[in-house]
Formats: C-alpha cells, sequence, structure tokens
C-alpha cells in the first residue's frame, strides 16, 4: 500500500518536472512564435552589447548609439559586457542575443559557422572600403559578413632612453631579422634585457608571417603549419629566447609586453596600438618611439586585431541595425572613435586622416597592407590554446615536434 | 496545530496500529502518507526543478553535439550518443590530451592537498585545544580567518606575494636561494626531483618512459608531478581549508569526555598512546568527514584557477572542472563540456565510496551493539 503511494507521488513529481521542462521548451518557442514579424523599417529598439576596452570607449559609443537613436527616432541602449564571449554564449543559447554586438575576428568564424551572424556587410555603401586583409577576416565561405570596426597591427616600440644609452641611433632601428639579432646583442651586452614578446601566437605568430607562413590556408580550409617556413620563424624565436635576447613578460614580471616595456624593464617589445593609452596611463614618463616590425626572409609581415560590428540573425530589427552599423562606420564616425579611444579607422579611405591627425600612428596604421588576421575557422580555439601552451615552453622543446603537434590538432579540428 | 504535526509527520515510519476515524473512504496509512508527501512536496518540487532538472538537462546536452544557438530541446539538434565520453578516453587528439592532463593535475593536486590539509587542521586543532594554551579565541579566529576570505580575494593576494618580485621570492633570497618563477614555471616537482636525485634528467627524460603510456599521456607526462605554480595553489588551498576543518575537529575534540582522558592517564597511558588509542579512534567520524568534503571540494577546485592561472602555465594548473568550463564556454562545445563534469562527477561519488569502504567499521563487536 505505502508503495504504491510512494510510487504515485514519485510519479506525480516526474511529471510536474516533465510539464516544468515543457513549459521551458515551449517558452524558447513561444518567443520566436510570438516575436513581431520582422520589422524593417521604422522605429526599433536595439540592444548593443560591446566588448568595452575601458570608460573612454564605452562613452563613445554611447554618445554615437544616442546621435543616431536621436536621428532615426529608434532607441539605442549599448551594454558594456564583463565577458563577452561568455555573455553572447548565454545570450545565443537563450535565443535571445542582442541585436548587434562585437565580434572578435578569432571567434568570428564560430559565430558565423553556426549561423548566428547576419552577413549583411556587403549592403553596406563602401563596403569595398574596408581594407582587404579586414574583409578577408570576416569572410567565411566566401561571404562578407560584418563590417569591421576599427584594427590594431602590431609593431616594434623602442624605449627610446635605453636606446641612446646602449649607444643606438635611429638608423640602428632594425628593418630586418639580422639586424634585430644584432641590436638585442649590442642592448644584452648594456645588461637590459633587449625585447619582450608575449608568449601567444598573437606576438610569436608575426614571425611565421614573416616568414611566409601561418597556421592555415588563406582560405581557412586547409593545415598548414607544419611548413619549413613556420619552422624558420620558430627556431629564430627559439634562439632570441635561448640567448635571453628576448624574454616572455612572465619572465621580467609583467603581465603583458606593455607593462614590462613600461616598466623599463625590457628596451623593446612588440605590441598593437593599445599600447599608446597604457604607456600614457601608467607609464606617462616613458619616452619611446614605434616603428614597422622588422622584415623576414619573405619580407614585412605583422598581425592585425579587429573586431566587426556583428547583427543578430535573430535580430528583430535587422534593417534597423544594419543602418545603425552603417552609421558607426562612415569616416567621420570612426574618427571620433579614434580621437575617443586610440582605435585605427578600418576604411581606407580614413587612412590620410589618421596618419594627418596621429602621424607617430603612421607604422601601425601602415602595416594594414601586409597584416594576417586571426585564424579564420572555427573550433579552432583549443587547438591555437594548445599552440600557445606549446609557445610558453618554446626554450625547451622541439619547434618541429610543435608544428607537427598544431598540424595535426589544426587537421582534426577542420575535420 | 501541533496536533496535525504529530498525526502526519511520520510518514516513512511503519503505520502503527491507531484508532479508526469516523468518515474518510482512505485507511489512515495511506492518508498520512499523502500528508506527508504534501508537507515535503515543497522541498522537492525545488529541489526537483533546481537540481534535479538543470542536471537532467545537462545530460542530455552531454550526449548532443548542440552548439549553443537556441534551445538544446528543438529538433534538429544532433544527437551524438555517447561521443562525447569516448572522445574523453578512446579518441586521439587533442580533448583526449587536455582531459587526461587535467586528470592527471588534479590527482596530483588532491593526493597533496587532502593529506596535507587534513594533518594540518588536525594539528591546529589539537593545539587550540589543549589546556595549556593562552588567547585561544584570538588563534581560533586567526586560524578560522582564510577560511571566511573570498577565495578570490585571496588569490589575489597570493598573486602578489608569489610574484618573481614579490615576498615569497625576497624571502628566500635572504637565505641565499635563487626561487622559481612561480606563476610560470611549468616543470613537474617530480621530474625535479628524479632530476635532482639524479635518476632521471628533465631534459632528456629516459626513452622507456616517454614511448608511450595509457590515454595519449606518456609515462613520463604522467609522472610529471604538479608543477611549481600547481605549488603555489596547493599552498593557497591547504592554508584556506584548513581552518574550516580545524573547527570540526576542534568540535569532536571537545566532545570527547574528560574522564576518558583521565582514566587513560590513571592506566599509566602517556600523551603519544593517548593520542593514538583514545583520541584518534573517538575522531574517526569527523575524520571521515573532513576527508570527504576535502575529496569532494579538491577534485572541484575552480575559483583559484581561474583568477590565478586560468590553466597556465602549459596547462599544468587545468584541472577538469576548468576545462569543464572553457569547453563550454570558450570554444561553445557543450556537450564536450558537460560531458567533462559529469566524469568528474563519477570520479567524486567512486572516490567517495571506496573511502568508505576504506574506511568502514571493521569492528564486529561495535557494529553490533550499534545496530
Amino acid at each position: 500500500m505505502k508503495n504504491r503511494t510512494v510510487r504515485t507521488a514519485v510519479l506525480g513529481a516526474a511529471c510536474a518536472a516533465l510539464l516544468a521542462t515543457a513549459a521551458c521548451g515551449s517558452g524558447f518557442d513561444d518567443d520566436k512564435a510570438a516575436a513581431p514579424a520582422r520589422q524593417s523599417a521604422g522605429p526599433a529598439e536595439l540592444q548593443i552589447l560591446i566588448g568595452s576596452s575601458g570608460d573612454a570607449e564605452t562613452t563613445a559609443v554611447k554618445d554615437a548609439a544616442a546621435a543616431w537613436a536621436q536621428k532615426s527616432g529608434s532607441t539605442a541602449t549599448v551594454t558594456p559586457a564583463q565577458d563577452l564571449a561568455q555573455q553572447l554564449g548565454q545570450a545565443f543559447a537563450g535565443d535571445n542575443p542582442p541585436d548587434v554586438f562585437y565580434v572578435d575576428a578569432s571567434r568570428f568564424a564560430d559565430y558565423a559557422s553556426v549561423g548566428a551572424l547576419e552577413p549583411y556587410a556587403d549592403k553596406l555603401t563602401g563596403a569595398s572600403d574596408f581594407y582587404p586583409s579586414l574583409r578577408t577576416t570576416f569572410t567565411y565561405d566566401g561571404t562578407f559578413y560584418c563590417a569591421p570596426k576599427d584594427f590594431s597591427t602590431l609593431a616594434l616600440v623602442i624605449n627610446d632612453d635605453m636606446w641612446a644609452k646602449a649607444g643606438l641611433g635611429e638608423g640602428d632601428v632594425p628593418t630586418t631579422w639580422d639586424q634585430l639579432r644584432e641590436v638585442s646583442e649590442k642592448l644584452k651586452a648594456k645588461g637590459v634585457t633587449p625585447l619582450a614578446i608575449a608568449d601567444t601566437r598573437d606576438r610569436v605568430g608575426a614571425f611565421m608571417v614573416q616568414a611566409g607562413g601561418w597556421i592555415t590556408s588563406p582560405d581557412g580550409k586547409q593545415a598548414t603549419a607544419d611548413s619549413p617556413e613556420n619552422l624558420t620563424a620558430l627556431q629564430y624565436v627559439q634562439s632570441l629566447l635561448k640567448d635571453k635576447l628576448a624574454q616572455f613578460p612572465s619572465r621580467l614580471d609583467a603581465g603583458w609586453g606593455g607593462e614590462a616595456f613600461g616598466k623599463g624593464k625590457a628596451a623593446m617589445t612588440i605590441e598593437g596600438n593599445w599600447i599608446k593609452g597604457a604607456l600614457k596611463a601608467d607609464f606617462p614618463d616613458v619616452k619611446y618611439s614605434v616603428h614597422e616590425l622588422p622584415a623576414g626572409p619573405k619580407g614585412k609581415g605583422t598581425l592585425s586585431f579587429t573586431n566587426c560590428w556583428g547583427v543578430s540573425a535573430k535580430s528583430r530589427f535587422k534593417q534597423q541595425a544594419i543602418d545603425f552599423v552603417e552609421a558607426m562606420t562612415t569616416v567621420d564616425q570612426q574618427m571620433a572613435f579614434a580621437r575617443a579611444f586610440g582605435v585605427m579607422p578600418s576604411r581606407q579611405s580614413a587612412k590620410d586622416a589618421y596618419t594627418k591627425e596621429f602621424p607617430a600612428d603612421a607604422p601601425f596604421v601602415n602595416g594594414a597592407d601586409y597584416a594576417q588576421g586571426p585564424v579564420n575557422a572555427p573550433k579552432m580555439d583549443s587547438v591555437l590554446a594548445d599552440f600557445d601552451t606549446g609557445i610558453q615552453k618554446l626554450t625547451s622543446s622541439d619547434p618541429k615536434a610543435l608544428l607537427e603537434r598544431v598540424q595535426k590538432n589544426t587537421q582534426a579540428a577542420l575535420g | 496545530m501541533a496536533d496535525t504535526v504529530a498525526d502526519t509527520a511520520p510518514a516513512p515510519a511503519p503505520a502503527a496500529p491507531r484508532a479508526p476515524r469516523p468518515g474518510p473512504r482512505l485507511s489512515a496509512a495511506v492518508r498520512e502518507n499523502i500528508a506527508g508527501w504534501l508537507f515535503v512536496a515543497p522541498v522537492v518540487v525545488i529541489l526537483g526543478l533546481f537540481l534535479l532538472l538543470p542536471i537532467l538537462m545537462a545530460m542530455w546536452v552531454s550526449l548532443t553535439d548542440w552548439n549553443g544557438q537556441g534551445s538544446p530541446f528543438r529538433p534538429g539538434v544532433p544527437f551524438v550518443g555517447t561521443e562525447n565520453y569516448t572522445r574523453l578516453f578512446t579518441e586521439d587528439g587533442l580533448a583526449r590530451q587536455d582531459f587526461m592532463t587535467s586528470i592527471r593535475n588534479n590527482f596530483y593536486y588532491v593526493a597533496i592537498v587532502v593529506p596535507a590539509q587534513t594533518v594540518l587542521a588536525l594539528g591546529l586543532a589539537l593545539i587550540v585545544n589543549s589546556r595549556m594554551l593562552k588567547g585561544k579565541t584570538f588563534f581560533r579566529a586567526a586560524f578560522f580567518f582564510p577560511s571566511v576570505t573570498s577565495s578570490v580575494a585571496i588569490s589575489v593576494v597570493f598573486l602578489f606575494i608569489f610574484a618573481n618580485s614579490g615576498a615569497v621570492t625576497s624571502l628566500l633570497k635572504v637565505f641565499g636561494i635563487d626561487g622559481p618563477q612561480w606563476f610560470s614555471d611549468s616543470r613537474g616537482v617530480l621530474h625535479l626531483l628524479l632530476g635532482g636525485l639524479g635518476l632521471a634528467d628533465p631534459d632528456n627524460p629516459p626513452a622507456a618512459l616517454t614511448d608511450g603510456g595509457p590515454f595519449g599521456l606518456s609515462w613520463w607526462e604522467w609522472l610529471s608531478g604538479p608543477s611549481v605554480a600547481m605549488c603555489t595553489i596547493i599552498m593557497l588551498v591547504v592554508w584556506t581549508t584548513s581552518g574550516t576543518f580545524m573547527l570540526m575537529f576542534l568540535a569532536a575534540l571537545q566532545d570527547i569526555p574528560v574522564t576518558l582522558e583521565e582514566a587513560g592517564m590513571l592506566d599509566g597511558a602517556g600523551r603519544r598512546q593517548r593520542f593514538r588509542h583514545i583520541t584518534l579512534p573517538l575522531l574517526k567520524p569527523t575524520l571521515f568527514l573532513v576527508l570527504t568534503l576535502g575529496l569532494i571540494a579538491t577534485w572541484q577546485v575552480f575559483d583559484q584557477v581561474y583568477v590565478m592561472s586560468q590553466g597556465n602555465p602549459a596547462k599544468t594548473t587545468l584541472t577538469p572542472a576548468f576545462l569543464s568550463y572553457q569547453t563550454a564556454f570558450r570554444s561553445f562545445e557543450y556537450g564536450s563540456g558537460t560531458a567533462i563534469s559529469f566524469v568528474l562527477f563519477a570520479i567524486i561519488v567512486v572516490l567517495a565510496l571506496l573511502q568508505r569502504w576504506i574506511m568502514r567499521d571493521r569492528d564486529p563487536a561495535r557494529r553490533t551493539r550499534r545496530s
């Protein structure tokens, strides 16, 4: 008797649980069914999620969004994310993504491959005005998905005082790998660490590009990690590390290259244009100059980092969202952003205005012509993290074995 | 009110013979049962909705290749069966390598933290409990303090202490020791030990160990021991948790009747003998509790790794809990991520059962007396 009651009760609880699931399940669907037909014109309520670099960026984007909202009669709510990748992941899983959001270039393929992004970029006016390397970065399966917001490239940053103390002049700025080695040896003879370089493919990768290699083929379909070019690059970096001509920032008690450089623990570093703001804020007394990265055996090479304005494929206000992006990517607006938080415009037509206003940044902007974007293929995150692990151990490991490992993992990820 | 409770509360107990009541069609036992279930219903619903249901949903996700777009319960979400699990064990690839590395790291972590924190906690409790000590309250509070502080805050403090120019390195320098670069040192301490004893050269490990090994890691990699970076996390956790467990031991110690201690003294038992034959056996239930809680908590270590190292350097602080988070929320492989957490769950359950079996009461006389 008792047993049956217990069973009934358990059954009841199970039913309740199932009902709850069903309710949740239908909740997901209800949202979609109840969503009004996609509005293509008229006022919209745009939700914009940004991965902001700081208050300056948040304020600038909020102001720009407010100006657009007033002009178009819509509302635009800008929310800075704490952890953009995680928040976007949750929003997509909950079927309630923001209408417009930043998409980091290294995650772009993950989002595009699952159909989360609206491929709108070719509809923008002057879509061909964006730098070709940035267009490639945001192209998946031949479709240009989203408009590059702005971009950064890597360059060689030199501490002028330490440079002069080592008896080096302006003419000594290295333009080839051999020269980089030479000046490093001179700096080391003076007892300073010559180069601080972060232990990740996002810095070491620049040498791979200079040697003519990269992790994947340009279309992102083939693994090309295990190539003689990449081997040359890693061997060169390894030799710098082994001879203490270069050091990882963590070995210099710094979180990143800019910090090691600002603290005066290294005479040179390889970083992007974000280092300007960081040095101004934390180490205002450091005198430095920026130069293009030294060229490798196959010429100049650098890495570019960028975000695009992603528009959700599930947005109710796609047309307005695209309008919004259009307004955010005009030359004037990009220049306003550049002034506010030091990013470089992604439109080629803004290049002249930018270099005129920020002449010291020319090496960064010039990098756009030969820059390589992040690996543009989905499911590569863990593979690249594993590559970083290998780079961290580069001083004591065999570069050839490391590249073979990356090759194997990349092939598995690309399928 | 008191009447109803007395009538209905002991639902699971076999119904005692009672005077029949007039009216109702249902028998007293059934009514009691229904009432009992009604009383526990709120908890059952809450637990079911917020504990059981999410677990079942996660279980489903771990069987799919859901990419994080929309609900995982829609038609069209690819069902892959146990592939997410088999990939962790049988397929030679990055997923298995990462998972096994994390298991190795966490195994060494557990093997050091659990005994260390238990012994330290017991030692602290004995000190604080001793009648000789003055200012007991102060020491109790001091030892307990790390346990009530936020683990994130403590982790950040440890980041500073163990920085290359931090307090620990400076202290070692006073003694003429050139300390390691704690958080960027991925060398395993067992490797260093073997190298120090001259048994194996860490830079050039013996081929017999590097050639093969189970689950995609070579024997040499399995035998690395915790890395230097992991050791800092181990120190941190031992320090913070021993305070909590000290409190448990202290409560148990204060429960031990003084008469037993005095009886031992009368029988001529020394201090050590009294500890070994009186105190320790009486602490056994608490010891079991402390070991179980320690085992569970250490296998789930996450916040320290998240704050201090993110699995770096060279994946030597990667733990299954952090790997699960990383796989799901960074790589969008929710199926793999949840599969890892279920395997972790299984590991904890199996180890807890094993530990229960090892520590089971082997004294038949006492068992019969208890039951």
